[in-house]
């Protein structure tokens, strides 16, 4: 009869303190990461290749997703506040939603699923077939080689995606706002930048960088810690795409909470 | 049991009583697993001595401690009379500068040309310009019998033996003090198996470098070997000169050199 009640709270117990654990583990692992950006030897062309890999090679998903983000935003709200005769305002609408979240937000999801998912699988075939031991035999730190590297290069990518995405989103509420609902093109762009806000975009540019962070951690965390060959591998891949996805979301509110409370 | 005990030999013949390489008591269990259960062994500056062991023994683990790259749950390594264990950060990575290792499965970078892989820990330490990198690659694969070509290749683009040959490369190119081989061998043809033999012979030799091999090949190990241990239940059951093999006079190194299936090793397979 006790174990009935015991049972589940020793589960309980146990889940909890596994996740005590992961999140302890992650941290130190994002000081580590952190702390080898600030000593040499830095790896140039490796920062490259994961910057060319994350802005450039996402620029086409990210584009398409921004200019269809932006022109269903300005349909939907124009049948929404056609209601309240407030259509005007709609190019206004259409700018803060996306520069504040849709932008950075969906951006980030974008490139969690690419980036994160093949970083994961990168590093973590790496762990299995050694070759991450190899790095340490061959006077190579590999957190410092790969994973430091890999960060930076998010943090600076994300906020230059979602800077494209917000121009593109703009440009396909513009197009619909345009062509389809009658607007005048000049009367459009007016109100988009009438009341835009300087922190609007720099927030959202804010949230891109924490995004491109948390996006690189989980690639690169879950698969250095990856055990178990091929099925380990992509069990690692599926983790790094859920929880930074998961992640993004909640740090959004968190920011927004934080820019703009009050 | 403890008559096949014997301590493992002094180096013998040389100079210095401090063995370059030193484990005591050295043990590791993963999970409920006991792999190494007290592992003492010596290596003599300038020696090779090549580990052998049934598949699964704990081989690879042995050498994955010394090198620091897994953590043993108790026991000593000392490297030159200094505790590895024991060593700061820096001071380890300053160890691991004068050590090189050749992984079992090759462990060769998939996202870097094989020139790069060979030139690595060169390039690293940046004792080597990439400009050179590629001459002195050419240089080193020749040793291991590949076309200079080959350097321009990617690692996926090999032969399996050819992969192991490019790890070996890679793992002498910087001219170490203690090499550790794991397998270097196995997937090649007698007569490459032989030539990297000879190579590995070389390293100790001329540059009078420290090895440490694992081998199932008992010709490669007699010739290879100064000493050789053998790993039974994760202790060392057996040492003595390498050229003995196959007939020590210990009843279990005898069954395995020569590959029998009755004797005191029993296999555990389900009939
Ligand atoms: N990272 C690890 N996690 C869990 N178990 C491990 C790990 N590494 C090794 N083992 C276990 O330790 C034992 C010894 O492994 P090891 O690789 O040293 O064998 P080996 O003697 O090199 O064998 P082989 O000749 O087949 O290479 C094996 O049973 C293996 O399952
Ligand atoms: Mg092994």
């Amino acid at each position: 009869m006790a174990a009935l009640i015991l049972d589940p709270l020793a589960a309980l117990g146990r889940a909890t303190l596994a996740a005590c654990r992961t999140i302890g583990d992650v941290t130190l692992f994002a000081l580590e990461a952190v702390s080898h950006l600030v000593r040499p030897p830095f790896y140039g062309r490796l920062f490259w290749r994961a910057f060319v890999e994350i802005a450039w090679f996402s620029l086409p998903v990210v584009a398409l997703t921004a200019v269809f983000t932006g022109m269903v935003l300005a349909l939907q709200s124009y049948t929404g506040f056609a209601r309240f005769n407030a259509q005007s305002t709609i190019a206004s609408v259409v700018v803060i939603s996306l520069t504040r979240e849709l932008g950075p937000v969906l951006a980030a999801l974008m490139v969690a699923g690419r980036i994160g998912a093949s970083f994961a699988a990168e590093i973590g075939t790496m762990r299995v077939t050694d070759q991450i031991d190899a790095l340490t035999t061959l006077s190579t730190n590999p957190m410092k080689y790969l994973v430091a590297p890999r960060l930076l290069a998010a943090v600076i990518a994300l906020p230059l995606l979602v800077l494209v995405a917000d121009v593109l989103g703009v440009m396909g509420g513009w197009l619909i706002g345009t062509y389809k609902l009658g607007f005048v093109s000049a009367a459009y762009l007016k109100s988009t930048f009438d009341y835009l806000e300087a922190d609007d975009v720099i927030s959202g540019l804010v949230k891109a960088a924490v995004f491109g962070f948390v996006i690189a951690l989980m690639g690169t965390w879950c698969g250095y810690r990856s055990k178990g060959g091929a099925q380990g591998v992509g069990g690692a891949t599926t983790t790094a795409v859920v929880t930074s996805s998961i992640l993004i979301l909640a740090l959004d509110y968190v920011l927004t909470e934080a820019f703009f409370a009050q | 049991m403890s008559d096949m005990l014997q301590q493992a030999p002094r180096a013998a013949g040389t100079a210095s009583a401090v063995p370059k390489i030193r484990l005591r008591g050295l043990r590791k269990a993963f999970g409920a697993k006991q792999v190494l259960d007290g592992v003492d062994a010596d290596v003599a500056a300038g020696h090779s001595l090549v580990i052998l062991g049934g598949s699964g023994s704990g081989k690879s683990v042995t050498i994955k401690c010394i090198l620091g790259l897994v953590q043993p749950d108790e026991g000593s390594i000392e490297v030159d009379g200094r505790d590895v264990l024991a060593m700061s950060r820096r001071e380890r990575e300053a160890l691991g500068d004068r050590i090189g290792m050749l992984f079992q499965n090759g462990a060769l970078f998939d996202s870097l040309p094989v020139w790069e892989n060979v030139c690595f820990k060169l390039l690293a330490q940046k004792r080597i310009t990439r400009a050179k990198a590629r001459d002195k690659a050419a240089e080193v694969l020749a040793q291991v019998g590949l076309a200079g070509s080959v350097g321009d290749l990617s690692p996926a683009e090999l032969s399996g033996g050819m992969q192991k040959r490019v790890a070996l490369a890679r793992a002498i190119a910087a001219q170490p003090d203690i090499i550790f081989f794991d397998e270097p061998t196995t997937g090649l043809d007698p007569i490459m198996g032989a030539v990297i033999d000879g190579l590995i012979v070389d390293c100790v030799k001329r540059l009078g470098a420290t090895a440490v091999s694992i081998t199932h090949d008992m010709a490669s190990a007699r010739r290879i070997g100064d000493t050789a241990a053998m790993l039974h239940k994760g202790r060392i059951v057996w040492t003595g000169p390498a050229g003995a093999l196959g007939h020590t006079g210990n009843a279990l190194v005898d069954q395995f050199a020569n590959g029998e299936r009755e004797g005191p090793i029993q296999m555990e397979l389900r009939r």
